[in-house]
């Protein structure tokens, strides 16, 4: 083969192989992903087995501690429609009522939604507060 | 606002316009003469380069990565192509 | 104070106006003193943001209350340390520092280019203050940092307990200054392909900068990723965040750049692969600086809606179609002057390692993206999580670690194909020995990912080994220096090379690090009592008994109440450490909370244990449970609202605290949850990055013009035997 072609060639084969693993990646990130929903959101449409990441505030009173599961509710930011969620794993510093949380959980016995193990996110409160990397107990 | 800073902001002023307009009252230089010395500086760093260039080259053979023939053709090379730098450079002048 | 701040901002918005045009117009007038003008606008710009930054800082250390931003962000009982910094927890604030660190820069840049690249130089100057311009625009127009208050509070809201940490305070300027450094390679890259000069000295100077810039955005990102992991109570450094992604992608494509521009160098070829990484790397930084303020990307950082969004989105537009426009326009200019000659070279190797990072740059940005991506595409928000960006980030570092063993063992353009075998067999061997040691132990072939990290690490460090010795032989056959004055002498005369080496060895070890951290930590949540004791990892932990600190923050971070526990850690009965987790609790800023509420009610933070080791950290963080002292404080607060005057009310609560609420607390501890995680080799990260920026600075650092002169004089002798028979 002389250069020119075995140069295209080589080219070629490079571009196939960057196509293919970038294609690979958008297919499995698409099925790898977990969907945003609020409390109604997910009270509506939550199918079972599915894991979702469920975005909403801390319900005022609702922190309850039963051995090492940590209970709570999420509402939705504006509104009342709660969901009990069951946790367990690292608690962000700045959780408390009223945050505004972001939880991976799945629908799990009866009413309640099981979270993954240290899926905890919670927002910092204010505006543009927290510096670049306060990458709060996201695991 | 009281004096003090009007005088501050004034100062800031008068320093600012200074280093600025400076330049601007001095004799200008040609068009013309920015590329020869923009040539100029291009071959000397492309110069620098190439010369770099041979002591990697000398350095590679030393650690085993060439062997003697295939040093020498290169070294050859690339002084080949110092050289035709060197040219460029003194046509410039 | 205030008014003579803004002042400064609108001088400094007028200057930046004024020097684009000046620039333009002497570039293409040919007038050589309005360039001249134009360069010095960048270092009257450094003097009018100095000015500004100077006042707002002074603000801050004053406690001036009549600033809202101070008023916002720091208070009486915050610390001076940090009333410093407090100043870039601002979004005010940190723009303020972003610009003045870009003027800063620029000066520098301005400074050292005065002779050189009287082309370019124009353009990227007005690049430069175009920059400067957009961001004091903001800063003048949008988000003063100089809003006063008419009735300034009497206290403010303090300095977010999170950011009380020395790695806080430098983190934001170091990263700040990694992005506003890789501002002059885009300037740079722009000029020069408006004045048709992508050349030998385009490739000296960017190269410099662009090494610079990367060099301070890694030690930022290293800084962030240490704070997480010794100030925030997951025991994490590294999360997949958005924001953490956004300073990682230009560092990326900076690394590619700076291995890629060497081949241009050498042969002429890449460019316009190199003007493109340059191009990115300069809007990836900007894209870092606005997704961090944008809220656009739901994740810790949701700062709701910024009125900065459009601005920045604009911006970044404008500089990447501005780009694409440039590089098509000069492709001519762009083209290749020579092929790769040999597949066995390291040009090669280069090449395959750019393709790398750029592939887990892609990686990187389309997982961090994804929320948005999928949104458009499916109508649903979905993000993907830490397991998928390991994933494909994984086996391609694996690569890039197996690619910096193999190209310093390649010559530059074709390598003999016959030494290769003596050339490799040493560090193929310490591969290989490394690897099967490591079959022996308990856990380790379970875990392939890590194993291979391992083994390849090894072979790396032979082949950086190898190559000290073999040059530092070559070295003494030549000069018979003795063995420690060769190395130096080596390195001194080949700091590109070596520098390189070293930095290769300093990632490789951290990713051995992250490797053994992430693969075979042991993690730990249990509720103790005191006297209850747990075992993790071999390691047997003992609540010995609780502590409650009122008022001395012995980590000087200004806590009022500091509940925390003291920890027995041994190992088969033999006494280890003794590690004392906390947490710590400041005041709030809340006037709707009772006395003693108002003492303790902020952001708590978790006050981080760690025993560091060469081999093992053992890392502890304790969350008291905060149901049952709630309830002691809100009983204190009514009890101290009801009989005792509003005047006296602050005293007394404080003496409330400390002589019947904390000690209450080591009387009767309720439980307390304790996470505990044992990770082999963290500290290897930390060692890793050092010796990866000491490479980094003996790669930066020019050589001494003597030692220069000596170089080229030996070689224009020789070559210039050649020209005269030539």
């Amino acid at each position: 083969m002389d250069p020119a072609r075995k140069r295209r060639f080589r080219l070629v084969a490079a571009l196939t192989a960057a196509l293919v693993l970038a294609g690979g990646l958008v297919y499995t990130s698409f099925s790898a992903g977990s969907p945003a929903k609020t409390p109604s959101e997910l009270l509506a449409s939550a199918e079972a087995g599915g894991s979702y990441k469920l975005t909403g505030k801390v319900v005022d009173g609702s922190i309850r501690h039963e051995g090492d599961t940590l209970l709570f509710s999420v509402r939705d930011r504006d509104g009342t429609t709660s969901v009990p969620v069951s946790y367990t794993g690292s608690v962000p510093d700045p959780f408390r009522e009223g945050r505004e949380i972001i939880v991976t959980v799945s629908r799990g016995a009866g009413d309640t939604f099981v979270a993954e193990k240290d899926s905890l996110v919670t927002k910092c409160p204010s505006k543009f507060e927290a510096e670049d990397d306060a990458a709060s107990d996201m695991s | 606002m009281d004096a003090l800073a009007l005088l501050a902001i004034f100062a800031l002023l008068l320093v600012v316009a200074w280093v600025v307009v400076t330049p601007l009252r001095r004799e200008a230089a040609t068009r013309a003469a920015a590329r020869e010395e923009a040539d100029r500086q291009d071959l000397e760093a492309a110069r620098d380069a190439k010369y770099r260039e041979i002591r990697d080259a000398e350095l590679d053979l030393q650690t085993g990565k060439l062997s003697q023939e295939d040093w020498r053709a290169l070294d050859r090379q690339l002084r080949a192509e110092a050289v035709e730098i060197l040219r460029r450079l003194d046509e410039l002048e | 104070m205030a008014t003579v701040g803004r002042a400064a901002l609108l001088i400094a918005l007028l200057i930046c106006a004024y020097g684009v045009i000046a620039a333009i117009y002497g570039a293409l007038s040919g007038r050589r003193e309005w360039v001249e003008s134009a360069r010095r606008s960048v270092y009257a710009l450094a003097i009018a943001l100095t000015v500004a930054f100077g006042i707002l800082e002074f603000a801050f250390l004053r406690s001036d209350f009549s600033f809202a931003v101070v008023a916002g962000h720091s208070s009486t009982s915050t610390p001076t340390f940090y009333k410093a910094s407090a100043m870039w927890s601002s979004q005010e604030g940190s723009l303020l520092l972003w610009v003045w660190l870009l003027s800063l820069w620029s000066s520098l840049v301005v400074f050292l280019t005065r002779r050189r690249m009287r082309e370019v130089v124009p353009w990227a100057t007005a690049v430069l203050l175009g920059y400067g311009a957009f961001f004091t625009a903001l800063l003048v127009f949008a988000v003063s940092p100089f809003e006063t208050l008419a009735q300034p509070p009497a206290d403010g809201a303090g300095l977010n307990p999170l950011l009380r940490h020395p790695a806080m305070m430098i983190h934001p300027p170091m990263l700040y200054s990694g992005y506003t450094l890789f501002a002059i390679p885009f300037a740079f890259a722009v000029g020069a392909l408006i004045a048709k000069r992508v050349d030998a000295e385009w490739i000296r100077s960017t190269r410099r900068f662009a090494l610079g810039a990367w060099l301070v955005l890694g030690i930022g990102i290293i800084l962030g990723a240490r704070w997480s992991y010794n100030e925030l109570g997951w025991g994490g450094y590294w999360a997949w965040d958005a924001v953490e992604n956004a300073s990682l992608m230009p560092w990326l494509t900076g690394t590619a750049f700076i291995h890629s521009v060497m081949i241009q160098e050498k042969r002429g070829m890449l460019k316009v692969w190199n003007v493109s990484l340059v191009l990115a790397t300069g809007i990836l930084c900007v894209l870092g600086t606005f997704l961090v303020r944008s809220g656009i990307l739901d994740s810790i950082h949701a700062f709701g809606a910024s009125t900065l969004g459009v601005p920045f989105v604009a911006l970044i537009a404008g500089m990447s179609l501005g780009s694409i426009a440039l590089v098509v326009w000069r492709r001519g200019l762009l083209r290749s002057e020579h092929r790769l000659d040999s597949l066995l070279s390291r040009e090669a190797m280069f090449l395959l390692n750019n393709l790398v990072l750029v592939a887990m740059c892609f990686v990187v940005f389309w997982g961090t993206f994804f929320p948005l991506i999928s949104e458009a595409v499916t109508g649903e928000e979905t993000s993907v999580g830490p397991p998928w960006f390991s994933r494909y980030t994984v086996p391609l570092a694996l690569v890039l670690v197996l690619l910096s063993g193999i190209g310093p063992l390649i010559a530059w353009r074709r390598a003999t194909a016959t030494n290769l075998r003596r050339t490799f067999a040493i560090p193929v061997t310490c591969g290989v020995v490394a690897f099967l040691a490591l079959l022996f132990v308990p856990g380790v072939p379970q875990k392939p990912l890590a194993l291979a990290m391992f083994a390849l690490a090894a072979f790396v460090a032979g082949t950086v080994g190898q190559e000290i010795w073999r040059g530092t032989r070559a070295r003494r056959a030549m000069t018979g220096e003795p063995l420690p004055l060769a190395v130096t002498s080596l390195v001194r005369r080949n700091r590109r090379r070596y520098g390189g080496y070293l930095v290769h060895l300093g990632i490789v070890v951290l990713f051995v690090g992250v490797a053994a951290s992430s693969t075979f930590q042991t993690a730990h949540d249990s509720r103790m009592s005191p006297g209850d004791t747990v075992r993790v990892d071999g390691y047997d932990v003992r609540y010995v008994r609780a502590t409650a600190e009122v008022g001395d923050d012995p980590s000087g971070t200004g806590a009022m109440l500091s509940l925390g526990a003291v920890l027995d850690v041994s190992k088969d009965g033999r006494h280890v450490t003794t590690l004392r987790p906390a947490r710590s609790f400041y005041p709030s800023n809340s006037t709707a909370s009772g006395p003693v509420e108002w003492l303790v009610g902020g952001e708590p933070t978790s006050e981080v244990a760690v025993r560091s080791g060469p081999l093992k950290d053992f890392w502890t963080a304790v969350n008291p449970d905060m149901t049952r002292f709630q309830e002691i404080i809100d009983q204190g607060d009514k009890a101290v609202a009801a009989d005792i005057p509003e005047m006296q009310q602050p005293m007394v609560a404080f003496r409330l605290l400390r002589d019947v609420i904390a000690p209450n607390y080591v009387e009767n501890p309720p439980p307390a949850m304790f996470r505990m995680i044992s990770s082999p080799l963290v500290a290897w990260i930390w060692i890793g990055s050092l010796i990866a920026i000491g490479g980094g600075l003996i790669a930066l650092w020019p050589a001494p013009d003597a030692a220069r002169r000596r170089a080229t004089a030996t070689l224009r002798a020789r070559v210039a035997q050649d020209l005269g028979r030539a």
